[in-house]
Formats: C-alpha cells, structure tokens, sequence
C-alpha cells in the first residue's frame, strides 16, 4: 500500500463526512428517548417497539417487500429476454428503437414515468376493464417496468464481454438454441441476473414517486406511508423505520456490489479459460 | 470409445494397397467435398470461389495470413456462417441448411472455448450428454478420452485452474468425445509457447492416426503445416493459391505468393534467354548472370520471370568452386550464427540482397567468414524453380 497524500486523505474524509453525516444522525435520533425529534433525551428503544406495534407500518412495509419481490423477479426476467435480444439478434429493424425504449426508464423524470402510466392504466380500464382500478397489481407493472431498464443494461453489458465462442463451441457439441441456453449462456450471466435482481428489488423498495401515482386507496407502500407522516410532523418512529430501511438497503446493495465483483472475477477467469 | 475398432480402416493412414495417398488415385471418393465456395460479408469476399476435395484420414491444413480467409472457410464447415453460394458436401452429404449441432462435425476453437462454469470432466461430457447417451456411459468415454489425452488427474478442476498446454488438450478431447467424422481446429497450437507446441504437434498426428478421424487444421504458422499436414492449401485473398503435399509447397511453389509465405526465399528478377527440353536459361540482371533451372513451368523466350532459391540450396565458398554454371559473386554484409545454422547474408554488385543458410556441420568449421569477405555463390541446377506469376 502506498502512502497517501495528506490532501487526498482529506477530501476522502470531507467525502465520506458529507454523504454519511445526514444518516448517521437519522441513525442516533432513532434511539432517541425524547418525543421531540429534535431534542436529545438520552439512548432507547422505545421507537423500534413502538414501530412494530404499529400495524399500519408492518403492513405498509409488507406491501412493499412483496411488490419489490415480484416486480424484481418480473424485471430479472424479461430484462434478461431484452438483453438478450440487444445483444444477440444482430441489426434486427427497429433495434434503435428497441434499445432507446428499454433504456428510457433510466433516464426519463420518475413524475413522468408515473404520470404516464398512470394515464394508461385510466385509458386501458376505460377501454377494456382492466386493470381493474389501482393497487398492487399497477403498482408491480410500474416498477417491473422501470427496473427492467435497469436489468436489460446489466444482461446486456455482461453479454458483451461474454466470449462468443463458448455458445458457438455449444452448439458445435449438439446444443439446440434451448439447451444452449439454460446450460451455457444462463450460468455464464447469472451474476448479472443476481446483481440485476438485487438493484431491481432495491429500487422499488425506495421508490416513492411513480408508487404515489400508480397506487390506489388502502394500498400504500412503506415510502408512501413515510412520507404521508413526515407531512404531518416527523415523528421519532418514522426515523427507526428509516434506520432499519437503510440497513435492509445497504444490506442489498452490498450483496449486489459483492456479486458484481464475483461477475467479474468469473469474467476474468472467462477469459483466461 | 471404440478406438481400437476404428483402426482397421486407417492405420496406414490415408494409404492403401497401392500406397498411393487417396488423392493421387485417380476416380477416389473425397470426404469433404467445397464446391465453388463463397462468402461475401458486404461487398467484401471473404472467400471467393474455393473449390477443394479432401480425402479420408487427411489432416488438411489451410494455410493463410491473417484476412485469407481460411477461418471463414473453417467457419462455413462448422456451420456459423452460411456461404453466400456454393456447395460443401461431408461423406456425400450436402450440409446446406443442416445446423452446427447438427452436423457430424466438432470443431476445436482457438481460444478453446472451455465452459468456464464447468469443471473438465463436464466440459468434455458436454456433447456426449446433449445426444442423450446412459450417464455410465458417458462416464466411460469421459475417462477414456481424458486418458487419451493424458488428462485424468485433472478431471474435477475447472478451465481457470489449468495451464494453456492443460486447456489444449481438454478442448481437444472435448472435440474428439463425440467421435466426429471431420475435426476442425482452428489455430490448434497458435496459443502454446514454443517448445510445448513441438511436443504437441507430434501427439496431435499421433492422436489424428489413432482415432482416424479427418482433420481440417486452420493456421499461419507455416512450421506448423508443414510438420502436421498430409497437405496444404496455401490461402491468399480468399482464394486458394496452391494445395500439395507439404514437400511440393516448399521445393516447388507455384508462384511468388507461396514461395515467399513457406519458408524464405531469393527471388531473381530475369528473363528466358532459351527454353530447353530439360532446362531453361535465365538472364538476371539482378544476379549478374545466367541462371539455369532444371524445372519449372512452361514459359516462353524473353518472358519476364522470377527464378526462386531456397538460402539453405546454396553453397557458399571463398574459393571459385569449378562449376560455372549458377555461380554468383558477392560481399557478406551480415552472419547471424544461429547454433545449428548460420545465416548470411550476401550483397551482390547488383545491389541485391542473397540469404543463404548453411548449416554448422562441425563445432569447428574449415571455412570461417567474416564481414565483408569476398565470396562465391553456387547451386545446383535442379536447386531452384521457375515462377511465372
């Protein structure tokens, strides 16, 4: 290890300071014994036991574990058939298209994704009864949606660098497209399909906005839920919530960076085979 | 593996009773059969109008630089690229529209293309699962051919854990488990290192002999063609310039092309004076002379030609040697002693450049040159060729 540079160790601890220091402070206020979010009044907690005798909670916080599992499994999915049809069908017609529109959601104002699907399930009701009002079921279709974008880049780049010649060579010993497929091609990606589940099932945990628009009554989710509270004051409560929603967060964010890491190990050890 | 049962058809490879090889019979039945082949990527031919037979037992070498397109012909075998026109016929069978898993052809990749995911004893299992064969056998087979390939101890590791020489011959296994009637290998040994690829070469003939199976070899090593190979086709610009045996392409090269790609080669720049029965004169005015060739193609008088010398044909001496004909005069300029030969090279008073290599018969030679040593070039008649293109 190399001896680093007073001024480097200093931006990295400014860095470090300026991202972290609002969560760690969410983090103490939730062991807060006072009823005023803002003043100290000693280490509990009060707040977690209060938190998990709130049913409203539990339930808003259940909701949301089930849309992020489905929708995260949907998204794997057909993010995964999308990026394999980008990178694997050569200059089919429409493939510009095809590749700008999976890649959209990424880039395009969440206010806008919500509004206009929400705008689509209004006209598809209208037009043939479904879906049927809103709720989870639209709420699972918005968020499969846009983390679908997100799975088809991941599918997509881990393909690219996938050796062309390993499906080739399959085929070459007798695989069908089929076979080819779950035998070679599938174990090569999982990594990505993992990483790709992890950061889906993330996002639509978090995801407040495009919920907000496609939900309906009686069905909010947790950050719905969170933020519908904070509108009437910030209660201690709200800020162990938090504390334990940071940590189920960071705890998916740390698996999907410790399987992109595997991916490319794999890719380099690919490469080398 | 029924390796022992195959033998009977090939141990006097691709010979038979009149020892004459297969394609020297006249009316013989080729295996591999491209008719008038032709791949087009664009406006660009990647191969264009290949027409070539290739018999039983042959271990075929396609022989090319890079872009020659010897492995988009190799690729068209293997079905990943459909020729734009044209025909290739296995055993008699038209493989148009038939799929890569579908043909009774396996090929070994250059970069092996091992299944990273897989351990060696399930890389080579591979095709032998997909045909649905009993698992016992399977097991066998896999054992058998490991075997073969002196792989055994390694069965449970995965490709990552395995040298290059160790991958080579697992890719080669994996190609030859489901005994295919045709074997393609791309650049077999182009990733070994020097000395582990001698060694392999002469397992891979010995391998070809014992399973009997037809190799098709893609490679730009000539070295390598020429040690492995029954025969070569010479590729330049998607078309093949030569096929013959490998002795044929290095003593008698067919044109400038092929003379300079095998091996290295002087090339005369001259013209035919006289075309006797039995040889032709030459006047070079690069070497100064006359030059008398015993063989060559037919030409006609005052025909521009190039008369090629292989450097290891001629002699060299400080002395006039007593012959006259083909004895040229020059300055050595530059020696490179290379252990078992010695490399010089000789400024004639043209201007040009002659390599001649004469190998170090004794640690201690009668004759020592040094820079700039006045001395004679001589060769036999029937040392060099004709070439008119």
């Amino acid at each position: 290890m190399q001896r680093q540079s007073l001024f480097l160790k200093m931006t990295a601890t400014l860095g470090f300071i300026f991202l972290y220091a609002p969560l760690i402070a969410l983090i103490v206020y939730s062991f807060n014994k006072s009823k005023l979010v803002t003043v100290w009044g000693g280490w509990s907690l009060k707040w977690y036991g209060e938190l998990f005798r709130n049913e409203q909670i539990i339930d808003a916080a259940l909701l949301s574990l089930k849309i992020a599992f489905i929708s995260a499994s949907l998204a794997v999915v057909l993010g995964t058939i999308a990026g394999l049809v980008l990178s694997r069908f050569g200059n089919f017609r429409g493939k510009l298209i095809l590749s700008g529109w999976i890649t959209a959601p990424l880039v395009m104002p969440e206010v806008i994704t919500g509004l206009s699907l929400l705008l689509l399930f209004v006209a598809m009701e209208g037009a043939f009864g479904w879906p049927a009002g809103r709720g989870i079921g639209t709420i699972i279709i918005a968020h499969t949606t846009f983390c679908m974008a997100y799975v088809a880049v991941v599918v997509q780049s881990r393909l690219s660098q996938l050796d062309d010649t390993l499906e080739e060579a399959a085929m070459d010993l007798g695989a069908k497209p089929a076979s080819l497929f779950f035998l070679v091609t599938l174990p090569l990606i999982k990594p990505a399909l993992i990483s790709g589940w992890l950061l889906s099932f993330t996002l639509s945990l978090d995801d407040l906005v495009i919920a907000s628009f496609v939900s309906g009554p009686g069905n909010s989710t947790l950050p719905m839920l969170i933020f519908s509270k904070v509108r009437l004051g910030v209660s201690p409560e709200v800020n162990a919530l938090a504390t334990i929603m940071i940590a189920v967060v960071a705890l998916g964010v740390f698996a999907a960076i410790l399987q992109m890491r595997r991916q490319i190990r794999l890719t380099v050890a690919a490469n080398q085979a | 593996m029924n390796l022992s049962q195959n033998n009977s058809q090939l141990v006097p490879a691709a010979l038979t009773s009149t020892n004459l090889p297969l394609w020297k019979q006249e009316g013989a039945e080729p295996f591999l059969r491209i008719e008038n082949i032709t791949k087009k990527f664009g406006e660009f031919s990647a191969v264009d109008n290949i027409s070539l037979d290739i018999y039983k037992n042959e271990l075929f070498c396609l022989l090319g630089g890079s872009g020659s397109g010897k492995s988009t012909l190799l690729r068209m075998l293997a079905g990943f690229e459909t020729p734009t026109s044209g025909r290739i016929l296995i055993d008699g069978v038209d493989m148009s529209g038939i799929q890569p898993w579908k043909r009774p052809v396996n090929m070994m990749f250059q970069s092996y293309a091992l299944f990273p995911h897989l351990s060696v004893e399930e890389n080579v299992a591979f095709g032998l699962k997909r045909e649905g064969i009993a698992r016992s056998e399977v097991k066998q087979r896999v054992g058998e051919m490991l075997e073969l390939v002196q792989m055994s101890h390694l069965g449970k590791r995965k490709p990552h854990q395995l040298s290059g020489g160790q991958r080579q011959r697992i890719a080669l296994a994996r190609s030859l488990i489901k005994q295919p009637k045709l074997l393609l290998l791309d650049e077999p040994l182009g990733a070994l290192d020097k000395k582990l690829r001698e060694e392999t070469q002469f397992e891979l003939i010995n391998i070809q002999d014992e399973l009997g199976v037809t190799f098709v070899v893609v490679t730009h090593d000539q070295e390598e063609a020429m040690t492995l190979s029954t025969r070569i086709g010479v590729m330049n610009h998607g078309e093949i310039v030569q096929i013959a045996e490998p002795h044929d392409v290095y003593e008698y090269p067919n044109s400038r092309f092929v003379a300079e790609f095998v091996g290295s080669v002087n090339l005369f720049e001259g013209r035919v004076i006289e075309d006797e029965p039995d040889r032709v004169r030459v006047q070079s005015k690069e070497a100064g002379g006359m030059l008398y060739v015993s063989h060559g193609i037919s030409c006609a008088p005052n025909q521009k030609v190039h008369v090629a010398l292989r450097p290891e044909k001629i002699r060299i001496s400080s002395k006039q040697p007593p012959q006259n004909e083909n004895c040229i005069h020059g300055v050595i300029e530059e020696i490179a002693y290379m252990g078992s030969q010695s490399v010089y090279r000789v400024r004639l008073a043209s201007g040009m450049e002659v390599r001649v290599t004469q190998p170090n018969f004794a640690r201690d030679m009668d004759e020592r040159f040094t820079w700039q040593d006045q001395v004679y070039l001589f060769w036999e008649v029937g040392s060099s060729v004709v070439l008119t293109s």
